[in-house]
């Protein structure tokens, strides 16, 4: 099993007001089949022997559903590989002497709260906005008592499977939350459930979004690259419709 | 900061504006270079009478020019509002930031439309000085068409074209407006939500074929000029 030799620049601050920098570390003897938390956590394992603070970084599920892991591997969210969340990035993309550089996600609406670790909760007041369904639903209803439409239903799953990891914030030249905010309005808009709330919702979100500093969309598409989810750009389309409906309402 | 104070004025209504706006500038283009074509026929009288016929619209011509000036304008000040936010929104740089690829619109024209934009508008500048503001039948730039005295513009454009400087200026720029449109027609589209997930590859297809075009299109005049035509 071949086993490799890193060298780590990991961004290091100690709380949302302190001025952080990067600092060095050597990793050696890593096995190229753990994943690339696991190698954090045996970095932090030698941090801790030696007296010296671990690197805070956020983890929940580590089988890429939560959404909590992000961290901008080498210059890329999720790093290298697409439709993949932090956790479940192994060490063997990586090579023996390799540098990896590790920084959290940047966004004025992200601050940093330590280390590796932002705060996402500008996405919980976007969602607080408008991002559900205001009726009692009550038990569920018949099966086909409401008939949807395979492709409408696909679409609004496809949005549905954001995990709200912030990725496509990270990896937007322009900090734009705009793939995370279409996804979520989508998710519900689409469907009879949500249908009615429609044209608010939209306005309400995309109001929350922008006054929560979140950069604005100029269609570069970096957001879908690195959504381990892989929620297409389509679906800001789809807001930007839903907004021009709302408009004429 | 509080940005949407009108209920509607958001960062996508905000889109629209530029989409339109781009949309429209589109279309000024596309005329502005059938008409420029003329420029290609070496006698120089097609493009005098084409300056004229333009010229005698009088009254109208202002209007259309006052328009076009709006659309500018609206384009302008909505993308360096946008630009400010973006700069504002991650105040902490990346120390290395590289693209994830995959099949995206992510490209060095879409992430440079302000780059590209900017110079077009230093372009514009000195292009509209050179040329709507340059001299003209009294300086004596003047040609005949059958009796009549008209301004000789085909000569201003020739003579300022040859000079090998203007010439690497109006080809670079002609560049940057190829590369500029090459995102901008499709994003424009996307921005105003008319891109669906069975069109918009097409359309990113055509869209970049088209504003290729234009910039070759545009390209081709200083360079048929520098080569080749006479005075
Ligand atoms: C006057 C100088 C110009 C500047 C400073 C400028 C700047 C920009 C910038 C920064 C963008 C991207 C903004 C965004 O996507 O949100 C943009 C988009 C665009 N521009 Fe320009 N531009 C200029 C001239 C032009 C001209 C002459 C045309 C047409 C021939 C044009 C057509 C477009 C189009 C179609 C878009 C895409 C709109 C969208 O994405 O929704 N622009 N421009
Ligand atoms: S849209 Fe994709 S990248 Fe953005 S928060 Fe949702 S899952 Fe993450
Ligand atoms: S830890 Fe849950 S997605 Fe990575």
């Amino acid at each position: 099993m071949p086993k490799l030799k890193l060298n780590l620049e990991i961004w290091r601050q100690k709380n949302p007001e302190a001025q952080g920098s990067f600092e060095p570390y050597q990793l050696s003897d890593i096995d190229d089949d753990i994943s690339f938390l696991e190698m954090l956590d045996l970095l932090n394992e030698q941090l801790i022997k030696s007296g010296k603070a671990p690197v805070e970084f956020d983890s929940d599920c580590r089988e890429g559903i939560c959404g909590s892991c992000g961290v901008i591997i080498n210059g890329q969210a999720h790093g290298p590989l697409q439709a993949t969340t932090t956790c479940q990035l192994y060490m063997r993309h990586f090579g023996d002497g390799d540098t990896i550089i590790i920084e959290p996600w940047r966004s004025k609406a992200f601050p940093v709260i330590r280390d590796l670790v932002v705060d996402r909760s500008a996405f919980d007041r976007i969602i607080a906005a408008g991002g559900y369904v205001s009726t009692k639903t009550g038990p569920h209803p018949d099966a086909n008592s409401h008939l949807i439409p395979k492709p409408v239903a696909d679409q609004a799953m496809d949005n549905a499977t954001c995990i709200g990891c912030g990725a496509c914030v990270a990896a937007c030249p322009n900090a734009s939350a705009s793939l995370f905010t279409a996804a979520k309005i989508s998710h519900l808009g689409l469907l009879p459930q949500g249908n009615p709330e429609r044209s608010k919702r939209v306005f309400r979100m995309v109001q929350k979004m922008d006054l929560e500093g979140f950069g604005n969309c100029t269609n570069i598409g970096e957001c879908r690259a690195a959504c381990p989810k892989e929620i297409s750009i389509d679906t800001i389309a789809q807001m930007r419709r839903d907004y021009v409906q709302a408009l004429k309402e | 900061m509080s940005y949407p104070q009108v209920k509607s004025f958001t960062t996508v209504f905000k889109k629209l504006l530029i989409a339109l706006s781009g949309l429209g500038l589109v279309g000024f283009v596309v005329v502005h270079l059938l008409g420029n074509l003329t420029l290609l026929r070496s006698d120089g009288a097609a493009f005098n009478a084409y300056a004229a016929k333009l010229e005698s619209f009088g009254p109208l011509l202002a209007v259309a020019e006052i328009g076009l000036l709006a659309i500018f304008l609206i384009h302008i000040v909505t993308v360096l509002t946008t630009k400010k936010r973006n700069l504002d929104a991650r105040p902490v740089a990346y120390r290395q930031w590289r693209s994830k690829g995959g099949d995206t619109p992510s490209n060095l024209s879409s992430r440079n439309m302000a780059v590209s934009g900017s110079l077009i508008l230093l372009f514009l500048g000195i292009h509209i000085w050179q040329f709507r503001f340059g001299p003209g039948m009294s300086q004596g730039y003047i040609a005949t068409q059958g009796q009549e005295q008209i301004r000789d513009l085909y000569r201003l454009v020739v003579e300022t074209l040859k000079n090998p400087v203007m010439f690497l200026f109006y080809s670079v720029v002609m560049i940057l407006l190829g590369l500029h449109l090459r995102h901008g027609i499709w994003s424009a589209l996307q921005s105003l939500g008319m891109t669906r997930s069975r069109t918009t590859t097409p359309l990113r297809l055509l869209g970049a074929i088209l504003g290729v075009l234009l910039g070759v299109g545009f390209l081709i005049i200083p360079a048929w000029i520098y080569f080749g035509a006479s005075i």
